[in-house]
């Protein structure tokens, strides 16, 4: 095996993201390709959280669709995930604790951690140190280098002295000794090339473009999952001398960006859809007064609060919609971590080279999943286009034109405090000098010959932005298309469908707007057929797409679950829709068991769990349902039943006596 | 500290005549500000005036000076912006009270609490001109106006308390009858380290039939008259705050000498943003990536 996934599931408090971290980070130092996804349900402490961990030997892009391990902090964690553990995979829990009571798959070897016992001789120790032990004896059962290991816990835990180095080294060789003497392991074959490459979110390669881009002024309010940059910006804001504003709201948080990028800083701010939704006025006002600013939109789960914890890619609409009236804005959707750190450095280049508000859509899965990048994708050598700046300006050139009327659109920009060149910025129509033409010197010819200059600087950024590519051959049956954080899970797809013997070719947008539409349109006009896939519930790109070009896709692949798209699943719905057969809203067996563990939690108590599904006839509610036993957690005794309807996904408990 | 060289009114003639009612206050606010630029001497290119939307936001288009005429309620916002990127030059902010005390009241508070270096200028005239006459935050309880015809049953904003509960170290009222006395209380907000607030009675004599210069001018009087006045006494001045009615005060209710928010800005030790070299050197780029191995 040189392609795994381990997942480590429990509840939010239980420490599983340092786990995760250390394993993922072993393999990272070892020359090993890592992908990981934290489908956390609550950052609250107590939600379930589960996280896996992709180890390749070639590139990984996406978190997969295999589980070979499981790490389980807490019961539930076993009834959930140890069933998906493939045959010759491992479990691994605290036997004092925790009990794998129900059926796993073939050749699936449990291993029963003894904590007590194992931790002994380290006196008291605080209960997320068992996952250190865990981990022990993983990395054993992985194939991966202990010292290795011992080196990134060695770092992780630097800042809490040595004892604590000291007491998790040992903790981990405990369970690292005790599966050495007692299991063989997988059978993974590695070669480690010990080629070290970062292990980095696309929030963080964000980051590191920002400021190796000049970013020099970060504005933000806490938004889920759009936060993170906020912290690394505070973290490193003194050493890289950029100023990080946390503000009152995200209104303030836009305009104060667009005061600094007026004044001549390259500014950029970071927020989810609730935030842009009140930014948005202010994103007209950078294109009408043409004040270079960057926005970093990542969405979440919408509509409203939404799934602040889930990921989406809804706001489509939102971003195209963005503001009353006509005005030019570029919108980038970068494809996967490494492209963050080019999309952040492009987008600071963009925004003052034609002067106007540049937004990057990203989304919970591209900002907050860290994946290993090759190490020679990040450096502080990078392009900086500042566009044309006027730095001095003699009375004798006549009356400075902050709004010239240029062939191309774009008018040389003076910053306060440059001599002769006087303007006011204003929002309200105004002419080449700045003068306002709203109310006193209304005039509508002004008013048409400015609207085309500042539209006209989108016709020269398209020549600049790198129309998309179709991957694979020409002749293929299918064509899939995605844009921004799909690209990954898309191509995994397409490999699939190669081993199923389906021919597929790949179209990933990246530049969302201005749209490449004579490109797309001939590249698309030769597709036998196309899926558009994306993780929204009214395809909004291939609305946009129709809207672009008037190529409307023959179907859609769409996900609004708040889970990311795995290989299998867009495979499966591929050959579903080759083989005609019209998409399914029906709810899953898989799907009827987390309604029922939903209603267990809401209105019944911990100690019980599903158990049975079978499909039975309506008993009343006009619908097919899911009957599931609701059994007791340790005995297995039934202890009532619970229906879900098979279309609508309503509950109920069956009336008693009925079959 | 360098020696001030004042400048003459006409260094901040504007390229277009305002736009004004004939008699409105804010013709006074426009001289006092330009007489208050010229008074600490700096220079128009150095200058920047920013205002959101409102007819008193239409100041920017009237002075030679670098301006943003920003959104409704977001000027303080721009300003805050525009200060953190270049700390040399002078911002100030004009605008009304719909835009300042209404739409734009929570960068108002917040700019006051964190004491950036910016001078507030707010034209108070206790009605919304540039929508044609609606109640707005200051309107007294009780006018009738087209969006209160039965009487404004809300209570007014008082700017200058809330302005001294908030951390505003510069807190001031002036009134567009006396544009000498304004001129000089914009002159020491601009002067002044950290955030001025100069709340003034700016009448508006096409929709304020209730407060108009003859109703200011019976009732307003100068706080430096006062023998017993001392403007560094925030409980004084709270007090001073609350007096409406026959008597209103003027002149500069509270001063304090506080650190701003950019003297606390490690990024500003190599100077304003804006002259900063861009991106960051190899040696320190390559120590973050490190910390993601």
């Amino acid at each position: 095996m040189t392609d795994i996934t381990i997942g480590i599931g429990g509840a939010a408090g239980d420490g599983l993201d340092k786990t995760g971290d250390t394993l993922a980070r072993t393999a990272a130092r070892l020359g090993l390709y890592v992908y990981a996804y934290n489908s956390y349900q609550s950052v609250i402490r107590g939600g379930h959280i589960w996280l896996r961990i992709r180890l390749g030997q070639e590139k990984v892009e996406s978190h997969g669709d295999h589980l070979s391990a499981l790490i389980a902090l807490n019961q539930d964690s076993i009834e959930r995930h140890a069933p998906e553990v493939e045959p010759g995979g491992v479990v691994l829990f605290n036997a004092d604790k925790l009990r794998a009571n129900i059926p796993l798959r073939d050749r699936v070897i449990t291993v029963p951690l003894p904590i007590t016992e194992l931790t002994r001789s380290f006196g008291r120790i605080q209960p997320v140190m068992q996952n250190t032990v865990a981990l022990g004896a993983l990395l054993f059962l992985l194939g991966l280098d202990f010292e290795i290991a011992a080196g990134v816990l060695t770092d992780t835990f630097a800042y809490k002295g040595k004892p604590v180095v000291e007491q998790n080294v040992g903790l981990a060789r405990a369970g690292y000794d005790y599966a050495r003497d007692r299991f063989v392991p997988l059978g993974c074959q590695w070669s480690f090339s010990r080629k070290r490459r970062p292990f980095i979110t696309g929030n963080e390669a964000f980051s590191l473009g920002a400021v190796a881009g000049g970013c020099k002024f970060y504005s933000a309010y806490p938004m889920t999952p759009a936060s993170s940059i906020l912290h690394w910006m505070a973290a490193h804001a003194e050493r890289c001398g950029v100023v990080v504003k946390q503000c009152e709201d995200e209104l303030a948080v836009v305009n104060m960006a667009i005061g600094a990028g007026l004044a001549g800083v390259r500014a950029l701010c970071g927020t989810s859809g609730g935030g842009f939704a009140l930014m948005t006025e202010a994103i007209g006002q950078a294109g009408m007064i043409e004040a270079p600013v960057v926005i970093i939109e990542v969405q979440r789960g919408g509509p409203s609060t939404g799934i602040p914890t889930k990921t989406e890619q809804a706001d489509l609409n939102q971003v195209f919609g963005a503001s009353q009236g006509d005005f030019p804005r570029i919108i980038i959707a970068p494809t996967n971590a490494a492209d963050c750190f080019h999309t952040a450095v492009e987008a600071l280049n963009l925004a003052e080279t034609y002067q106007l508000p540049v937004i990057i859509i990203s989304d919970l899965l591209l900002s907050e999943h860290p994946e290993t990048i090759e190490p020679e994708t990040l450096t502080a050598t990078v392009p900086i286009e500042r566009g044309e700046l006027v730095t001095e300006w003699s009375a004798e050139n006549g009356r400075y034109k902050r709004y010239a009327f240029t062939p191309s659109g774009v008018s040389p920009r003076a910053l306060p405090g440059t001599a002769n060149t006087l303007y006011v910025a204003a929002t309200d129509e105004h002419d080449e000098e700045g003068i306002v033409i709203s109310d006193v010197f209304t005039n509508p010819a002004v008013r048409r010959k400015i609207a085309e200059k500042r539209m006209r600087k989108l016709d020269h950024a398209l020549g600049d932005l790198p129309a998309p590519q179709l991957a694979g051959p020409l002749d293929a049956d299918v064509t899939l298309i995605g844009w921004g954080s799909t690209q990954g899970v898309i191509r995994e797809a397409g490999g699939q469908l190669a081993a199923a013997g389906i021919r597929a070719n790949h179209l990933q947008v990246k530049y969302l707007f201005p749209f490449h539409a004579r490109e797309v349109s001939e590249l698309l006009g030769r597709s036998k057929r196309t899926i558009c896939i994306e993780a929204n519930a009214t395809g909004q790109f291939a609305r946009h797409l129709r809207a672009e070009t008037g190529f409307g896709v023959h179907d859609r692949i769409l996900k609004y679950d708040g889970e990311p798209f795995e290989p299998h699943y867009i495979k499966e719905q591929v050959l579903a829709i080759l083989e005609g057969h019209l998409r399914s809203l029906e709810v899953t067996p898989a799907e009827a068991r987390e309604i029922a563990y939903h209603y267990i939690r809401t209105h019944l108590n911990e100690e019980l769990r599903p158990g049975r599904i079978e499909k039975a006839d309506s008993d009343g509610g006009g619908e097919s349902v899911w009957r599931i036993e609701i059994i007791h957690r340790d005995s297995g005794k039934k202890q009532g039943e619970l229906c879900v309807g098979i279309n609508t996904g309503a509950t109920h408990i069956p009336a008693a006596g009925a079959s | 500290m360098a020696t001030i060289v004042e400048l003459p009114l006409e260094t901040y003639a504007g390229p277009v005549e305002p736009d004004w009612c004939p008699g409105c206050g804010d013709f006074g606010v426009l001289k006092a500000v330009k007489m208050a630029a010229g008074k600490v001497g700096v220079a128009p290119k150095d200058l920047v005036i920013v205002s959101g939307i409102g007819c008193s936001s239409n100041l920017p288009g009237f002075i030679h000076a670098y301006g943003v005429h920003s959104l409704h309620g977001r000027a303080v916002a721009v300003a805050s912006g525009i200060k953190l990127a270049n700390t040399d030059l002078t911002v100030v902010i004009t605008g009304g009270d719909g835009d300042g005390y209404g739409i734009g009241i929570g960068h108002f508070i917040h700019a006051m609490r964190r004491n950036l270096d910016l001078t507030y200028v707010v034209m108070n005239n206790q009605v919304y001109g540039l929508t044609t006459g609606q109640a707005s935050p200051t309107t007294m309880k009780e006018m009738r106006t087209k969006s209160t015809p039965r009487g404004n049953v809300e209570l007014p904003i008082n700017p200058i308390a809330l302005a001294l509960v908030s951390g505003a170290t510069y807190v001031a009222r002036a009134f567009s009858g006396e544009p000498n006395h304004m001129a000089e209380l914009i002159a020491g907000g601009i002067q002044h380290k950290g955030f001025a607030l100069i709340d003034v009675f700016s009448p508006c004599v096409t929709y304020n039939k209730l407060n108009t210069y003859p109703w200011f001018k019976q009732r307003v009087y100068k706080l430096e008259d006062e023998p017993d006045y001392r403007p560094s006494d925030v409980q004084a001045a709270l007090e001073k705050s609350f007096e409406w009615g026959d008597r209103i005060p003027l002149g500069l209710f509270y001063k304090d000498e506080q650190p701003t928010y950019e003297d606390s800005e490690p990024a500003f030790r190599l100077g304003p943003l804006v002259r900063h070299k861009l991106g960051v050197d190899e040696a320190l780029f390559q120590s973050l990536v490190e910390e993601l191995v």
